[in-house]
């Protein structure tokens, strides 16, 4: 797979150091080689002595009254220590991210499939799964709210949570919705104002995170009454913050550490096994393990919401968008999650990067029996990219435009502003991107004398020879925020030190941050050589010890807790040579520390960092809070919202065997800009994985829900893409840096899962001619087989 | 749960006779998922890898005698020219790891209708018997009548299988499968193709979109009468559009599939009858080829 990274015209001045290992390097992940080889330790591979084993016993209905539980013979099998209601909860009973919604146990109903009603403890897994078989549950099972018409109509189908017990801001099914209006929204006179008018409705399917390591962790009773839980988790603090009133603790008693971490995407933001773990430890007083199963991983995180999105756009004869008229309803299952962030998200971001005069939105979250829904890589703007990317294709087939001169017409730029009155006030060179990916040689022509059948639409299934083969192409281009929005201040911490050991200059980085995979502690280490001039950084595992490090979601981690961890590096690097003037009275103020010396540019070297240290450690800890946000107006939509934004296009290359309905994605290019690349290789990695993810929207995940239950909880037939599906991903990444951040760095992992999704749909199209208003695309979309 | 290890054939048969409900273990992956799962606990498992004729082939007289542990990767590197349907077929199980582990006899002992080797098998012609054996002697179970249901298939509880004998390919032999992604996709549908010119006559197998493994008998009835009152065996020519089309229907009929979560009843009988028209197509043009260059 190629790469190059290309200097845009406005970086900073060089901040990259000597050193090949700090910023701008691309040094290799510390867990890479070990993860390849199968010896990194997952949070599923603890053990403890003593330990026992937890287990959740689920509902099987997406919907009941819970008339009686009866865990008397649970109770009694040998090896059983505890089985769990929730009346044996000490606190608080429910818990949640953003809406406190969610029973820990469930209590007196279920509101999904998948809902864990009780827990058992016992000394062997078999024990505990054959316990959790005798456990009786009496349901009365009602027929569950699945749909938008049931949830808007509570009257007839009922509530998922009845009005007494609401406790989010929405009301009837609604859990949470977000108003939009810019310009002069959308009136007759605005209406008149476009020559051609484009419509569509559209819909997504339920997408999984699908990381591969389960949900696990260990609670280890502690003697002062309190839990010491390791866990796989996307934030610390966050989840220490929703355990504490349950287990009924302080939550300095409630001590996490990060173990390690099979991949999140998002599913990891929300609780899963942290309460039930601890519930038992505490009961029991010994060590407790939980490890989900395949199937029960897909009961145990929420997805992403599936969307149901109706867009309008008008515009002028020669292509200049006048207004748009969007309605955006999220599915957000039995409890809210992350759902009014996602709401707001897809309310400020569902217009895409265009300037549009007159905008009128809404964005909604139901409450239904389905499963619930929450964070995922790309959070609420992913849906509404594939509704306005599919809405620019039909616009330019309207107007006999090309399609990507009709995006880069309307394409926003550095002080245009959005439809929520924020002004872009760094670059947005999303024309620029699009030409990028524009100008990329394409790949060749599929060469039927000479074929590869890995090459082709089925590959080695062999269901092709050249037979039935069409190609098409396609373009899209996607706007993400970066970092939390709408007012909250989701700060990062970091503490650093510095000192001698074994005769060298050494920097130990100490964060909250959950490395999940994105390389967070690849880049924290140098960014610690480049501000301290060191070589040996090591990074302290990641706990409760030191201040919260926010979520590793959102792109924000590089940015928030990178930028912490460089304010850190700063204060200490501050600290020690001002330690050295005191000493050696330097006068002058062109001090740094470079390769473990402090040095004058100057008057050259003045002393190497292990004299001037000695026995004495510095060891700083500093915060790093980003510029504050507002919440939007609930009606307008207006308000300063977002932090930053970051805007990836692409173009797909698509093989599309016409006859079969089955699809190679040949070549998926990517052009985004990172404003800063601290380690490009890292990057490249970051939107070559952001596109794969997007590619398995496009054209195969999905989680089957039907009638409120789901039909495909396993690998066997949730598919992800293979190395057979993943086509070559030419990356082009523009440097322009953004002021107000870090080194000018811009958040990079979600950008790619946003756009490029309507691109491989939009080249599908251009192949079949079919329209294709719902992802993922099956064989049957393109068959007429439904 | 009882773990039983026999370390030879006959030990192997005891332990079945003797704990009937004891679930054979070969490659494990189907069986060790299953348990993952929950599926089943049973009583006890009778693991056959210490049994070394199991994993061995051999032709005798024309037929291959294929040992059931027998992994994919060796049928597709050591059985491409004999067994050419089978080991396209292997080609498209699962991954590298699955078909280094699996094989033809654990397909067979869990009898899906979505398992890749029975469309092939079925295609291989009259004379392919699976060899079960038990305590009290062996049978050769025509493929045909080996699977009865869903995951059912003709064993006797003390049975298990010692090999498949599978005639050596005397004509092109192809298979096609159906999944939603390019790779370690369990069929959609999935379909055998063979022509025998020996005895005139060719074979078919359906899989996934019915009960269990089938053939499509009338489209095989319709083609040998076709091939047979046109010369066509002897001749090698076209066959034109108008027989493939009708074959792909006939094979489209035979089916009776469902829909469910991999896919439609409507797009299984629709790919079905693509697959079985490229497949004819294929396997037609290098008869052809094989009949002009011996001409
Ligand atoms: C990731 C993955 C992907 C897969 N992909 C495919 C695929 O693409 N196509 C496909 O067809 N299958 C697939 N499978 C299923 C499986 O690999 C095959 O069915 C394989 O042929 C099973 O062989 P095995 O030796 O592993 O069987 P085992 O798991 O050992 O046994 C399977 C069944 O056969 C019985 N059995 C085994 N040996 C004997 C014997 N000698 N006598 C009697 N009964 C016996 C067992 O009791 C059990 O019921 C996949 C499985 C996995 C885990």
């Amino acid at each position: 797979m190629s790469a190059r990274t290309i200097q845009g015209q406005k970086n900073l001045q060089d901040i990259t150091t000597g050193s090949p290992h700090g910023i701008g390097g691309s040094p290799l992940r510390p867990d890479g080689t070990l993860k390849v080889k199968g010896e990194f330790a997952y949070s599923s591979d603890m053990w403890h002595e003593d330990m026992l084993w937890g287990m959740a016993l689920r509902s099987p209905h997406p919907r009941a009254n819970i008339l009686s539980v009866d865990i008397s013979e649970a109770l009694k099998t040998p090896g059983v220590y505890a089985v769990l209601t929730h009346e044996d909860i000490p606190g608080s009973k429910y818990y949640g991210l953003e809406i406190q919604d969610q029973p820990a146990l469930a209590i007196d109903k279920v509101r999904y499939h998948g809902e864990a009603i009780a827990l058992v403890a016992a000394d062997h897994p078999e024990t505990a799964r054959r316990a959790v078989k005798k456990i009786k549950v009496e349901y009365e099972v009602l027929t569950p709210i699945t749909t938008e018409e049931q949830a808007l109509n509570p009257e007839v189908h009922g509530y998922v949570h009845e009005p007494h017990e609401y406790k989010s801001h929405g009301s009837g099914n609604i859990c949470h919705s977000q108003k939009l209006v810019y310009g002069k929204g959308v009136t007759d006179e605005v209406k008149a104002l476009a020559d051609v008018v484009v419509k569509g409705e559209y819909e997504v399917g339920m997408q999984d995170q699908a990381f591969l390591g389960p949900e696990s962790g260990l609670a280890v009773p502690a003697e002062d009454g309190g839990i010491d839980l390791y866990v796989a988790t996307q934030w610390l603090h966050v989840d220490r913050q929703q355990m504490a009133p349950v287990l009924g603790l302080p939550e300095e008693k409630v001590r996490l550490t990060l173990a390690g971490v099979g991949g999140a995407f998002g599913g990891r933001e929300d609780l899963s096994m942290q309460i039930h773990a601890s519930l038992l430890a505490q009961r029991t007083g010994k060590p407790v393990k939980i490890v989900y199963a395949r199937d029960e991983s897909f009961f145990g995180h929420v997805h992403r919401h599936p969307a149901k999105m109706s867009y309008e756009h008008g515009a002028t004869r020669d292509g200049k968008l006048v207004y748009s008229d969007v309605r955006l309803v999220l599915d957000g299952g039995a409890y809210a999650s992350a759902s009014p962030a996602v709401v707001g998200n897809a309310a400020s971001l569902g217009n895409g990067p265009y300037n549009i005069p007159n905008v009128r939105m809404e964005a909604i979250a139901l409450y239904t029996n389905n499963p619930s829904c929450g964070a995922m890589r790309g959070f609420g703007a992913v849906q509404a990219c594939f509704g306005y990317e599919t809405q620019m294709d039909r616009l330019a087939a309207e107007l006999g435009m090309d399609p990507v001169e009709l995006r880069q017409l309307n394409a926003m730029s550095e002080g245009d502003y959005l439809p929520t009155g924020q002004q872009i006030d760094s670059p947005a060179p999303v024309a620029e991107l699009l030409r990028r990916v524009k100008d990329m040689p394409l790949p060749p022509p599929l060469d039927l004398t000479n074929l590869d059948i890995r090459e082709l639409p089925g590959a080695l299934s062999n269901t092709s020879h050249g037979e039935g083969i069409v190609r098409g192409i396609g373009y899209s281009v996607g706007i993400k925020n970066v970092g939390f929005s709408e007012g909250f201040d989701d700060y990062s911490t970091a503490r650093v030190r510095l000192e001698v050991i074994g005769g060298e200059p050494v920097a130990m980085v100490h964060t909250a941050m959950a490395e999940v995979g994105q390389g967070g502690v690849t880049v924290h280490a140098q960014i610690a050589r480049t501000e301290l001039g060191v070589e040996q950084v090591t990074i302290h595992p990641a706990n409760t010890e030191v201040g919260s490090a926010g979520s590793t979601s959102a792109s924000r981690q590089t940015y928030m807790t990178g930028g912490a961890v460089k304010l850190a590096a700063e204060a200490v690097k501050y600290a020690l040579i001002e330690k050295g003037r005191k000493r050696y009275g330097w006068a002058q103020n062109d001090l740094n520390l470079v390769g473990g010396k402090v040095v004058s540019e100057s008057a050259g070297v003045l002393v190497p960092m292990v004299d001037l240290l000695g026995d004495e450690a510095i060891d700083l800890t500093r915060e790093h809070h980003h510029r504050p946000t507002e919440a939007f107006d609930k009606e307008t939509g207006q308000g300063f919202g977002h932090v930053q934004y970051t805007f990836c296009a692409n173009r797909a290359v698509v093989d599309v065997d016409v006859e079969l309905g089955l699809v190679k994605v040949v070549e998926l290019t990517a052009a985004q800009d990172v404003g800063k690349a601290l380690n490009p290789l890292s990057v490249v990695g970051q939107i070559q994985g952001g596109c794969t993810q997007a590619l398995g929207l496009a054209v195969m995940e999905e989680i089957i829900v039907k009638d409120g239950k789901v039909r495909n909880a396993s690998f066997t037939d949730y598919l992800i893409p293979t190395i057979l599906d993943v086509p070559p991903i030419p990356v082009d990444v523009l440097e322009l840096p953004d002021p107000n951040a870090p080194y000018g760095l811009r958040g990079v992992g979600e950008a790619p899962t946003v756009s490029a999704t309507p691109s491989i749909v939009a080249a599908i199209r251009q192949a079949t001619g079919i329209a294709l208003n719902r992802i993922p695309v099956r064989p049957e979309h393109l068959t007429g087989t439904l | 749960m009882e773990f039983l290890r026999p370390a030879t054939w006959d030990e192997a048969l005891a332990a079945k006779a003797e704990h009937p409900t004891a679930l054979p273990i070969s490659g494990g992956t189907d069986v060790m998922v299953e348990m993952n799962f929950d599926v089943h606990r049973p009583s006890a498992l009778l693991d056959l890898n210490r049994i070394t004729e199991l994993t061995e082939w051999s032709i005798t007289d024309g037929v291959v005698r294929l040992g059931a542990a027998v992994p994919y990767s060796r049928i597709i590197d050591e059985l491409s020219e004999p067994l050419p349907g089978l080991a396209r077929a292997a080609h498209t199980v699962g991954s590298p790891q699955i078909r280094n582990r699996g094989g033809v006899g654990g397909n067979l002992g869990g009898a899906s209708p979505a398992g890749d080797a029975h469309p092939a098998l079925l295609a291989a012609g009259r004379d392919v018997y699976v060899e079960a054996c038990s305590v009290r002697g062996t049978r050769l179970i025509p493929i045909d009548e080996f699977y009865v249901g869903v995951k059912r298939n003709s064993l006797e509880k003390d049975e298990l299988i010692r090999s498949v004998f599978i005639p050596v390919a005397d004509g092109p032999q192809q298979f096609s499968k159906i999944g939603t992604r390019n790779a370690m996709v369990i069929a959609v549908c999935a379909f055998g193709f063979a022509l025998h010119p020996k005895n005139h006559t060719v074979g078919t197998g359906i899989g996934s979109a019915a009960p269990t493994p089938r053939r499509a008998v009338e489209a095989e009835q319709y083609l040998q009468g076709v091939l047979e009152e046109r010369g066509l065996w002897e001749s090698g020519d076209l066959l034109g559009t108008e027989v493939i089309q009708k074959f792909g229907e006939l094979v489209k009929a035979a089916a009776s599939p469902i829909d469910d979560v991999r896919g439609t009843a409507d797009y299984r009988r629709h790919s079905l009858a693509v697959m079985a028209r490229r497949t004819l197509t294929w396997t037609w043009n290098d008869y052809s080829k094989q009949i002009r260059s011996a001409a």
